[in-house]
């Protein structure tokens, strides 16, 4: 497992260095992230794990655009990380989906500020990533009255309709059931192989992470810090049920608990 | 068996019986029927001034000034109230001359409004004005600062900001709050329009204010308890007719029903 987590700047889709970021709390000054230095490359598949509160989502916000570091900078490609933009979607852990709009439209808000597409391209693409994610019949339907895992699904619609450069998930399976779960996951790496994407993921899940990523970083908290990568030379698409993904998978977890049990 | 009755019967009964009762005191002449006129009184009176055409003249009048008044103080309450949600310091200047003006009850501008505009139309409309104009920019303040930022965040990862961001996101989901601001910028107004009304004898038009304290002057008691029962009623119809209806879409259409 090299640590290779540093590349030359022209195959690299998002830079970090030396990037720390504290936030000022009720309960004093907290180091969410401190000294971290990552590239994430062009068409990358990156999975993030790591224990609670060791800065993923943070890091998902600092890429977003929506933080700013206190030191280091961020770069996507050669431009300075300085706001949000059309090309870094987002998709948050709690699903942010508008109560205000229907399930068709909630998917269709991405698109319809991408001026370079029709209004009939624009809802091909909506309903299509609502098949995908098996809600079709639910394009009226409000927010309100989905399930948690439906809700999660149409927000996982909403991020990758506008097909962005670059894609930053923050848990985004976490409240799906096993079966819809294995199922996006084909999805997912369909769509990031035809689309050549380059995607940031954070779980929870280190056999989500493997299955998913071509690196997997495990972050260590108490300052947030890159604790190891791992490469993932595994041959897509991948199953979950793999044996050499399960060797790799224990790897990571065992790299994991040796860390917390200091 | 009472469980059985439509829910409106008991009321009913209740309003009957009381009414009956008030008849029944006034006509057995232990109290002047001039002070305190009986509810047939008060219903003949109402008759008249239908057929007469004064009443509906007045209502006209009142609801124009009213309308009239409470557009123009919404329609500078809502960007006023952004505003002040969007820049620290108008907030802290405006935002807190809106907190005290607030408090005022609006009658109190009616000296003011008299001195700058005279006894004119632009007087009364000043009064509603002011009395619908602070608690509508609370009020959009208030439920635009209380707008979650993960929507924000949201809608601009996906490349929304400026008018857009506005326009898109921070109106809708605070619209709930301006909603409840108008309302109740509504019901200040109509309140302060009666003062006004009350207090000016404005020579543009004659409404119901008007007719309430013609009704004092003289000595028309059945006809100050009538216009009194017409305010009352125009204002529920306003919350029952167009208030309520929009309210409870806006909160069934999010899930935020109780
Ligand atoms: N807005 C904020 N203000 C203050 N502290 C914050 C803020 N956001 C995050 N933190 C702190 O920063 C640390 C990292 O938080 P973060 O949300 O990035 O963790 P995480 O790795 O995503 O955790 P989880 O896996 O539970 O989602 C935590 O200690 C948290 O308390
Ligand atoms: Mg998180």
């Amino acid at each position: 497992m090299g640590n290779r987590s540093e590349t030359s700047p022209a195959t690299a889709a998002l830079t970090l260095r030396n990037v720390t970021k504290r936030f000022d709390g009720a309960s004093g000054q907290v180091t969410a992230l401190e000294d971290i230095t990552l590239d994430v490359r062009e068409g990358e598949f990156l999975a993030i794990v790591g224990p609670s509160g060791c800065g993923k989502s943070t890091l998902l916000s600092l890429l977003a655009g929506l933080e700013h570091t206190n030191e280091g900078a961020i770069k996507l490609g050669d431009q300075p990380v300085e706001a949000p933009g059309r090309d870094r979607l987002v998709m948050f852990q709690q699903d942010a989906l508008f109560p205000w709009l229907n399930v068709l439209e909630n998917v269709l808000f991405g698109l319809r500020l991408k001026p370079d597409l029709t209004e009939a391209e624009r809802l091909e693409s909506a309903r299509y990533y609502l098949n995908l994610v098996g809600l079709g019949n639910k394009e009226k339907a409000r927010p309100h009255e989905l399930s948690g895992g439906m809700r999660q699904r149409v927000a996982l619609a909403r991020s990758l309709a506008p097909n962005p450069r670059v894609l930053l998930m923050d848990e985004p399976f976490s409240a799906l059931d096993a079966l819809t779960r294995e199922q996006l996951y084909g999805d997912l790496q369909e769509i990031f192989t035809k689309r050549k994407k380059t995607i940031v993921l954070v779980t929870h899940n280190i056999r989500e992470a493997v299955c998913l990523g071509d690196r997997v970083v495990l972050f260590s908290p108490n300052p947030g810090r890159v604790q190891q990568v791992f490469d993932v030379n595994l041959p897509r698409p991948r199953r979950m049920n793999d044996p050499a993904l399960a060797n790799l998978a224990s790897e990571v977890t065992a790299a994991l608990s040796a860390r917390l049990a200091q | 068996m009472a469980s059985k009755l439509p829910r409106p019967v008991i009321p009913t009964l209740v309003a009957l019986f009381i009414l009956g009762g008030w008849e029944w005191f006034v006509r057995s002449g232990r109290v002047s029927e001039v002070l305190f006129p009986a509810p047939s009184h008060v219903l003949q009176w109402f008759w008249d001034s239908l057929l007469s055409g004064e009443l509906l003249a007045a209502t006209w009048v009142t609801m124009r000034r009213l309308i009239i008044g409470f557009a123009i103080g919404a329609a500078l309450g809502v960007p006023l109230g952004a505003l002040c949600a969007r820049v620290r310091w108008v907030r802290d200047t405006l935002g807190v001359l809106a907190l005290g003006l607030q408090t005022l009850p609006s009658v109190c501008w009616v000296p003011l409004a008299l001195l700058w505009f005279g006894i004119r139309e632009e007087a009364v409309l000043f009064v509603v004005v002011m009395g619908t104009l602070w608690a509508v920019v609370l009020a959009v303040q208030e439920s635009v600062l209380n707008v979650p930022p993960l929507y924000l965040r949201a809608a601009q990862t996906m490349g929304s900001n400026g008018w857009h961001l506005w326009s898109r996101v921070i109106f809708p989901a605070a619209l709930p709050g301006v909603l409840s601001g108008m309302k109740q910028g509504w019901a200040f107004a109509w309140r302060s329009l009666m003062a006004a009304e009350i207090f000016v004898v404005i020579v543009t038009g004659f409404g119901l204010g008007s007719l309430l304290n013609a009704g004092r002057e003289l000595l028309r008691m059945d006809q100050v308890m009538g216009v009194m029962a017409v305010v009352m009623i125009v204002g529920l119809l306003a919350d029952l007719i167009f208030f309520s209806p929009i309210e409870s879409w806006l909160r069934r259409s999010r899930g935020l029903e109780r």
